[in-house]
């Protein structure tokens, strides 16, 4: 890891969905976000988190891998792109294999459809819109070093463990600072559940 | 008119920072990315023009780019790297620009000749000539004063002056108010009283260096997203962060210490940190010796605040109070900033002022990362106020009952003192006026008291006992369908003119595009109705840029003074604080940096408070608090968001926040009832919000509308309504009501697809997911 890419601190984030309505602006998919807001404790707490596509590095992003079509390209500098509309058949393979629930069906095209990293954007040195808005910094894009020269001491993590499978994913998310070493369960830094340590 | 050519206005230079060695977190590194500058980046594609300019909404007043294409019209936004927000948006600027050219737009005047008709349009004389015969109809037979003007703050400040010129040159009524006064009306009374000044004390940029915040009142997170990068900005350094809030909001759930506190009881916390301040020798005595006067009595009222007593007033624990002084006192440098929660109240004005106490009596006041702000709710809560368009002001801020500063207006308007009417009352007063007969005809513009205002009924009344009422707007909103003369008029995107930020940063909005065929400036229509009341020479003002030449040197000398500021000055740096006396001044972005204040004697006039209980009182059949607030994807009567689809499905309704202790589930229907009036709303059970507390969102109208329960009793010396509590119940119901979609203009279909109404009692769609699923 990792070059300029996206940091994800849920800990910053205010639910507002700037995010969703700047992915709506992209223009590779205008009117469609590509982003969607989680709540992790409904009705406990406002908490919230954006999911953003990972960009899977290893295994190589499962989506792309059981793409029949092989409609899913991963660039030289490991963003994943979405199907090419000349190539995809809207079969859903992607929506299966994703452990991050990332792709979308625009079922009446036939067409997969997810985040790009907004390539077009991103090619030329600009933010992804998504992160140039967030009120927060709860998307940062950036590299590391930048992000730990704006915020001292923070620690991001870049391996998701489902099961037996670890998941090392180009977009990395914030983490306590105790909990670097630890792969982040199930996508999300969940450590503690009812007062139980779930490491 | 005078146009701003897009193409020009995209090659203007980069707007560059008052203080460019601060910029916030996450921000820094955009524009040296390599690659093409953002604000380039789009200049060349498709004969695309990006036209710089800021967003229509709230008092941060964040800079965007409107994409403009070939054919001049408005079609999207591209984030802006100035100052204010460094490229950062929220959902509702993000989707501003979709109302520029959105279906619903009025294109022609709407008029009939009583309520009983239907609206047709009509010709531009014939709705002009139709409004100053009846202003003068009612005029020769009840007098001046029975004809009133309600302007609004979203409007720019060169209007905002036109307003006040308007009532007082060509209505010649003393009725003249605008809806700023449901806004920081509490907060400028409170720093006028203080300070001599009615303005934040910092910028932005501040927050970035303090050790301490304190927000009181203030859900940032919905109401003013783009300034939680400051918070966290602050928080990086190390700064701890205080919340006072009924609600566990974003901002609240990582603060550092949240104090929820009971709706309407803020100055009795306040005064008891102040106790715990002075008891624990934490207070700045050589810098209140120096530099204050009313210290003593200050002291002796808060002896009688301490934690004990307070704690059981707000329903906090006692240790929060002890804790909260400690943290804000013992910072080297502390701030606080505040909102409605603590100035929507009958005591708002007192509310501030105890804040104002505190950080006067700790020293926290007038350095960099020192001092205290009010955060605005409307684009020009704070310019709308500076030149005029309140009730007792004048331009310049002076006041209406001061002879020497009726004396000075006079000259610059060309009248004899005598013609200039008095002061006139608030926005609230005249709606009762209206049901009294006092004030018998009415121009609202760019306001929706229809949502806005407390207690519906009321209001409804007063607007239909009017024997008549026109309404400038570009949506038909809930008040204009109850018009008799609708003009349509232009949006932020089709005219120019400045706007002052919550931080009293003079910003320009720059025009994007050609108003629709049919649609006029507010400019246009006040001049036109001026000269066909025989003040035409008054009112000879092409555009907006003429009016602020007139306004620049109407102010010149006052505590509010634009007579530095240029239209070119603004386009070169990207904003100027007032007060900015010449045109070499850089501005004052920070206050009483020389500890000077604008009161005669230099000091800050510190003011005794004392707490007392809201004016709805609390009894066995009305045990809970209401309060009343925004949501992040709406803004203010909702009358333009409501109409934009994104923003209609991250919040298609309202709902009532309660607390699990009720015993209601998500998606219950429960009614709430207050002594003016019943609702039901969908239940939002959660435990973020107090057990004696329940939350509606207010952008809503009638059967959904919070300010329907609202009651409409007034601050004494701000004349602000007590919004943020009142005495309520909740009991089950059968079903919930229906969320009306906004009126549709006449001729037109309903547009379907950009407002969705929930019939059925699903759990409501919170943009903070509050209670989005069951509990176990």
């Amino acid at each position: 890891m990792m070059g300029r890419t996206i940091f994800i601190d849920p800990g910053r984030c205010i639910g507002c969905q700037a995010c969703v309505s700047a992915c709506r602006e992209c223009d590779s998919h205008r009117g469609k976000s590509m982003i969607h807001l989680d709540y992790t404790e409904p009705g406990m707490s406002v908490a919230s988190l954006p999911s953003v596509c990972m960009h899977c590095e290893d295994p190589v992003a499962p989506c792309a891998e059981v793409c029949p079509a092989d409609a899913i390209l991963v660039t030289a500098d490991g963003v994943v792109q979405q199907a090419d509309t000349t190539r995809c058949i809207g079969c859903s393979n992607c929506v299966n294999a994703c452990p991050f629930g990332i792709p979308k069906i625009d079922l009446q095209a036939k067409l997969q459809m997810k985040c790009n990293l907004c390539y077009d954007r991103t090619a030329y040195g600009l933010a992804p819109m998504c992160a140039t808005v967030c009120p927060t910094g709860a998307l940062f894009y950036g590299t590391l070093e930048e992000l730990q020269a704006e915020r001292p001491g923070v620690q991001v993590a870049d391996s998701f463990v489902f099961g037996d499978v670890v998941v090392q994913t180009g977009v990395a998310m914030v983490v306590p600072a105790d909990k670097v070493q630890w792969p982040v369960p199930g996508g999300l830094p969940v450590v503690e559940i009812n007062g139980r340590d779930v490491r | 008119m005078t146009a701003t050519d897009p193409a020009k206005a995209a090659s203007r230079p980069v707007p560059v920072s008052i203080d460019p060695s601060i910029a916030p977190p996450g921000t820094r590194n955009f524009r040296d990315a390599g690659g093409i500058p953002a604000d380039q980046w789009h200049a060349d594609q498709n004969g695309e023009t990006l036209v710089p300019t800021h967003c229509c909404f709230c008092g941060v007043q964040c800079g965007m780019y409107l994409r403009v294409d070939k054919g001049g019209k408005v079609f999207g936004v591209e984030p802006r790297n100035h100052d204010i927000n460094r490229m950062r948006l929220c959902p509702k600027g993000i989707n501003a620009y979709q109302q520029v050219n959105h279906p619903d737009r009025l294109t022609a005047p709407l008029m009939r000749r009583s309520r009983d008709e239907e609206f047709k349009e009509c010709s531009w004389d014939e709705a002009l000539d139709f409004t100053v015969s009846e202003i003068r109809r009612i005029q020769e037979a009840h007098g001046n004063d029975a004809f009133g003007l309600l302007g609004g703050a979203s409007l720019f400040s060169e209007k905002t002056y036109l307003v006040g010129k308007f009532a007082r040159v060509a209505l010649k009524s003393k009725h003249v108010d605008y809806n700023g006064r449901l806004c920081m009306v509490s907060a400028a009374g409170a720093n006028k009283l203080a300070f001599g000044i009615d303005r934040a004390g910092n910028p932005f940029s501040d927050i970035l260096l303090t050790d301490c915040l304190l927000i009181a009142g203030s859900n940032v997170g919905e109401c003013f997203p783009v300034m939680t990068q400051y918070l966290w900005g602050a928080r990086d350094r190390g700064a701890s962060l205080i919340v006072i809030d009924p609600r566990e909001t974003a901002i609240a759930r990582t603060a550092d210490i949240h104090v929820a506190i009971k709706p309407g009881t803020d100055s009795a916390f306040f005064n008891a940190v102040l106790n715990v301040v002075i008891a624990e020798g934490l207070t700045d005595e050589a810098y209140i010796a120096a530099n204050t006067t009313g210290w003593e009595e200050v002291k002796k009222t808060v002896a009688a605040y301490p934690p004990s007593r307070s704690a059981e007033i707000c329903g906090v624990p006692a240790s929060q109070i002890v804790q909260v002084a400690r943290v804000f006192a013992g910072a080297d440098k502390a701030m606080a900033w505040h909102a409605r929660g603590i100035e929507h109240h009958s005591q708002g004005v007192e509310n501030c002022l105890s804040v104002i106490n505190l950080c006067v009596a700790t020293g926290h006041i007038g350095k960099p990362g020192a001092g205290y702000g009010t955060i605005t709710g409307q684009g020009n809560g704070q310019g709308g106020r500076e030149h005029g368009q309140k009730s007792d002001l004048l331009p310049g801020g002076r006041s209406i009952t001061n002879p020497e500063h009726r004396k000075q207006i006079c000259q610059i308007w060309g009248i004899e003192e005598s013609e200039l009417p008095g002061a006139g009352t608030s926005m609230m007063e005249m709606v009762w006026q209206m049901q009294r007969g006092e004030i018998r005809g009415l121009i609202g513009i760019c306001n929706n008291p229809f949502v806005s205002l407390p207690n519906y009924a009321v209001v409804k009344d007063g607007y239909d006992t009017a024997e008549f009422h026109a309404q400038f707007d570009f949506f038909l909103s809930e008040t204009a369908a109850n018009a008799h003369v609708v003009f349509p008029v232009t949006t932020w995107a089709e005219d120019e003119g400045v706007m002052a930020n919550a931080e009293a940063r003079v910003v320009k909005h720059n025009k994007a595009q050609e108003p629709p065929a049919g649609v006029r400036t507010d400019t246009w229509v006040i001049c036109e109705l001026a000269r066909r009341l025989g003040a035409g020479k008054h009112f000879d003002f092409p555009g907006s840029r003429e009016v602020f030449e007139e306004l620049r040197v109407a102010s010149a000398g006052t505590v509010n003074d634009y007579y530095g500021i240029t239209y070119d000055r603004l386009d070169e740096t990207g904003g100027i604080a007032w007060p900015c006396p010449s045109t070499e001044h850089p501005g004052t972005p920070r206050l009483f940096e020389d500890g000077r204040t604008y009161h005669p004697d230099g000091k800050i006039h510190m003011q005794v408070v004392e707490w007392h209980p809201p004016m709805d009182a609390y009894t066995e059949e009305y045990p809970l608090s209401l309060t009343t607030g925004r949501t992040v994807a709406h803004f203010l009567s909702g009358n333009q968001t409501r109409r934009l689809g994104a923003l209609v499905e991250q919040t298609p309704r309202p709902w009532v926040e309660v607390h699990p202790s009720h015993g209601f589930r998500n998606g219950d229907p429960v009614r709430v009832v207050t002594r003016r009036g019943s609702e039901v709303f969908p239940a939002l059970v959660t435990e973020a919000i107090r057990p004696d507390t329940v939350f509606i969102p207010y952008h809503w109208p009638v059967p959904t509308s919070a300010n329907a329960l609202t009651i409409d009793a007034l601050d004494p010396r701000s004349k602000i309504p007590e919004y943020k509590v009142c005495a309520a119940r909740i009991e089950a119901a059968e079903r919930v009501d229906e969320v009306p979609a906004p009126p549709t203009p006449p001729g037109r279909e309903a547009y379907p697809e950009t407002q969705v109404s929930r019939t059925d009692p699903l759990p409501p769609t919170s943009p903070q997911g509050r209670g989005t699923a069951e509990r176990s």
